[in-house]
C-alpha cells in the first residue's frame, strides 16, 4: 500500500470576509500525479501555496508525512514548486540557478556540479549551463524552473500552471515529459492547472474544484466517464446535460421516452440530469434512432463533423459524428444504456460513492 | 513632420546648451587663466602640489563617503519596511514631504535647534546631562546633511524594491533559502540598480556641500565646496575656483562611471 505524504484536515482559509477554501480534506499519495482542476479563482493556488508554506491557513491541519507542519517556514519544507512565472533569478545564469537551493547548503563545488548537470540532462537542457536566463526561450526557462525544483530532491514537486505560457505545440510536448519525469522520478507531483485536456492527460488522481471546495475526486476515466454533478461535467469535456426523472432502478426518462441506462439507488420518480457525452452519440436513420433531432449547425472540424440539433421536446444536442449530415434534416440519434450517466442534484461526493458501491457490487454479481 | 519634431528639440536644447554645455565650457575655459588674466596652468600645478587642496578633496570625499554611508545604512531598511506596510504610499509620502521644503529654511530650522539654549540643549539640561556643543561639530554636520539626503537615498531603493516580484522572494524560500540568504542572494542583488542611483544622486551632491558644512559645521569641515565659494567671492580668484569646479566635475563622472549600470552581456534585468 502506498503511504499517503500530504493530508489536509478541515483546512480553511479566508482573506479578510472572503472565504476561499471550505473546509478542504483530501490526502495525497507518495509517488502519484494529482491535478488540482478548476476554474480561475476556486482556490487551487490557494491550495499549492499553504502546501509550499507561503501562506498560512486559517483553520484545519496540514500533514506532511504524519508530521502537522502548519508552523514550518517554506525553507523547511521537502516540497519544491515551479511557479507559473518560473521566477528564475535574472541575475543568474541557468547554471547558478539550478545550483542555487544546493549553495544554500553545505554541499561541495563538484558535487554541485554533477547534480546541476544531472538534473539539467534531465529536462534535456544539457549545455545549456551558460546562458543567461534572458538568452533562452520561454519553454527552456521552464525547463531551467523544472530543474531548479528538482535538483534538491523533494518529497513533492508543486507545480502552478507551469504550462500556461507555453504555446500549443509546446504544451503538449511538455505535457507528455512532465508525466515521464514523474515517473522516472517517483516523486509526488501535484499541479495545477484550468485545462481540463492537460489533467486529463497527465494524472493519476484529478482533484476537481469550484469556489473553495473539492467537488469531486477520482482517475481521469472516472470524472470524465461519471461526473458527480452538472458542474463537472459541463467543465470536463464537452456534454450534452437534459433534465429527466428516475423511472426506476436501471430506467430513466427523458426527452419524452424511456432508457435504459445503468444507474440505480435514487427514489422513484426522483427529478435528475442526464448527461450523454458527444463522441457517444451516433447519427443514424429516424427509425433506428433512439431520439429524433433537427440538424440546426453543422462545423466540420477535421476529424469529425460537430453537429447541433433539437428533439421534439426542446433539448438541444451537441454530436460528433464522422459522417456527415444537412442542416434541416430530420435524423435519429442513436445511444446505448452504457453512454447514459445519471447525476442527482446536490448529490455529496461520499453519498456518491457510496451509492455507485451498492449497485456496481450488485452489477459485477449477476 | 520632420519640422513638427525639430520644434519639440527646442526647450530640451536650448537648456542642454545654456545650463549644461555653456557652465561647462565657460568654467574648463576659466581654470585656464590665473588671477591676473594670463593663460597658465599653474591652477593645476598649484591644486595638484599644495596640500590644502588635496586634504581638502580627501576631506570632501571622505565626508560625502560617510554622509552616503550613513544614508545607505538608515534608508535600505527603511525603504524595505516601508513595502510591507499597508498604506505605504502614504509612508513614503511623509519622507518626501521634507524635501519640498527649502533647503537653506531647514538648515537654520538646525541651527535653532542645536544652538545653546536650543531645544535639544534645553532638554539634555532637563535630563541631567548639561548643556554640551553641539552645533559645530562633525557629527552634527553629518546628521543635518544625512538627514537632508535621506528622502534621495530612500526614493530609488523604495522604488527597486517596490518592482522585485515576490514569486523571486518566494521562490527563494522554497529552495530552501533562510531569511537573510533570500536578501543577501535575491533581494539585495536584484535591487542593487536601486542602490546605485541613490548612492548616486547622494554622494555626488555631498561633494560639493558648502552650506551646511558652514553653518552646521561651522567650517571646520572645509570641502571642495566652500573653497569654490570663497575663491569666487572672497579672494576672487575665479581660475583657481574653476580649476577646482573641473576637479569636481572629474570626480562627479568617476562616481557616475563606477556605480553606473554595467552593460554586461546578458546581466541586465530581463523585461518582463
Amino acid at each position: 500500500m502506498t503511504k499517503t505524504i500530504i493530508e489536509f484536515k478541515d483546512i480553511v482559509k479566508r482573506y479578510g470576509e472572503t472565504e476561499v477554501l471550505k473546509g478542504i480534506n483530501f490526502q495525497i499519495e507518495q509517488g502519484k500525479f494529482y491535478t488540482l482542476l478548476g476554474p480561475s479563482g476556486c482556490g487551487k493556488t490557494t491550495i499549492l501555496r499553504i502546501i509550499a508554506g507561503f501562506t498560512d491557513a486559517s483553520e484545519g491541519d496540514v500533514m506532511f508525512d504524519g508530521k502537522r507542519i502548519n508552523n514550518v517556514p517554506a525553507n523547511k519544507r521537502k516540497v519544491n514548486t515551479v511557479f507559473q512565472d518560473y521566477a528564475l533569478f535574472p541575475h543568474m545564469n541557468v547554471f547558478d540557478n539550478v545550483a542555487f537551493p544546493l549553495t544554500l547548503r553545505k554541499v561541495s563545488k563538484k558535487d554541485i556540479r554533477t547534480r546541476v548537470l544531472d538534473a539539467l540532462k534531465m529536462v534535456q537542457l544539457s549545455g545549456y549551463e551558460d546562458r543567461e536566463i534572458n538568452e533562452i526561450s520561454g519553454g527552456q526557462q521552464q525547463r531551467v524552473a523544472i530543474a531548479r525544483a528538482i535538483v534538491n530532491e523533494p518529497d513533492v514537486l508543486l507545480l502552478d500552471e507551469p504550462l500556461s505560457a507555453l504555446d500549443m505545440k509546446l504544451r503538449k510536448e511538455m505535457q507528455y515529459e512532465l508525466r515521464a519525469l514523474q515517473q522516472r522520478l517517483g516523486i509526488t507531483f501535484i499541479f495545477v492547472t484550468h485545462d481540463q485536456e492537460e489533467a486529463l492527460a497527465m494524472s493519476d488522481e484529478i482533484f476537481v474544484m469550484n469556489a473553495g471546495q473539492v467537488l469531486q475526486t477520482g482517475s481521469p476515466v472516472d470524472i470524465y466517464d461519471e461526473p458527480i454533478n452538472h458542474f463537472v461535467a459541463d467543465f470536463i469535456g464537452e456534454s450534452n446535460i437534459v433534465r429527466g426523472h428516475m423511472v426506476a432502478d436501471y430506467l430513466v426518462s427523458f426527452a419524452g421516452h424511456e432508457f435504459k441506462c445503468v444507474d440505480a439507488g435514487m427514489r422513484p420518480n426522483e427529478p435528475v440530469e442526464v448527461v450523454i457525452r458527444p463522441e457517444d452519440l451516433d447519427i443514424t436513420t429516424v427509425d433506428k434512432g433512439s431520439l429524433t433531432m433537427t440538424v440546426d449547425t453543422q462545423l466540420f472540424r477535421g476529424v469529425f463533423f460537430e453537429i447541433t440539433g433539437h428533439d421534439d421536446t426542446g433539448n438541444s444536442w451537441r454530436i460528433r459524428s464522422i459522417h456527415r449530415t444537412e442542416v434541416g434534416a430530420q435524423v435519429g440519434v442513436f445511444f446505448d444504456p452504457e453512454d447514459i450517466h445519471v447525476m442527482r442534484f446536490n448529490e455529496s461526493e461520499e453519498d456518491f460513492d457510496a451509492r455507485l458501491e451498492t449497485y456496481e457490487g450488485e452489477e459485477s454479481d449477476r | 513632420m520632420k519640422q513638427g519634431k525639430l520644434f519639440y528639440y527646442i526647450p530640451y536644447g536650448l537648456w542642454i546648451a545654456l545650463f549644461v554645455i555653456a557652465p561647462v565650457v565657460l568654467i574648463v575655459y576659466q581654470s585656464f587663466f590665473n588671477i591676473a588674466g594670463h593663460f597658465t596652468l599653474s591652477n593645476y600645478a598649484t591644486y595638484f602640489h599644495s596640500g590644502v587642496y588635496l586634504k581638502m578633496t580627501f576631506n570632501s570625499v571622505w565626508y560625502a563617503f560617510l554622509i552616503t554611508a550613513i544614508t545607505l545604512l538608515i534608508s535600505y531598511p527603511t525603504a524595505y519596511l516601508l513595502n510591507q506596510l499597508k498604506h505605504k504610499q502614504l509612508w513614503l509620502l511623509l519622507i518626501i514631504l521634507p524635501t519640498w521644503i527649502n533647503l537653506l529654511l531647514k538648515t537654520y530650522a538646525f541651527i535653532g535647534l542645536l544652538s545653546r539654549s536650543g531645544s535639544v540643549d534645553s532638554f539634555l539640561t532637563f535630563i541631567g546631562i548639561g548643556p554640551k556643543q553641539l552645533l559645530f561639530t562633525d557629527a552634527s554636520f553629518l546628521f543635518v546633511a544625512t538627514y537632508i539626503e535621506i528622502p534621495f537615498m530612500i526614493l530609488p531603493i523604495y522604488n527597486a524594491i517596490a518592482e522585485l516580484s515576490p514569486s523571486y522572494v518566494n521562490a527563494s524560500r522554497d529552495l530552501g533559502a533562510s531569511g537573510w540568504q533570500t536578501f543577501s542572494r535575491v533581494i539585495f542583488p536584484l535591487t542593487l540598480d536601486g542602490v546605485k542611483s541613490g548612492v548616486q544622486s547622494v554622494f555626488i551632491p555631498s561633494l560639493s556641500l558648502f552650506m551646511i558644512t558652514r553653518l552646521i559645521g561651522g567650517n571646520r569641515v572645509i570641502t571642495l565646496g566652500t573653497a569654490i565659494e570663497q575663491h569666487f567671492l572672497v579672494t576672487q580668484n575665479w581660475g583657481m575656483g574653476s580649476t577646482i569646479g573641473v576637479i569636481l566635475i572629474v570626480a562627479m563622472v568617476i562616481t557616475m562611471l563606477l556605480t553606473g549600470e554595467r552593460k554586461e552581456k546578458g546581466r541586465t534585468r530581463h523585461a518582463k
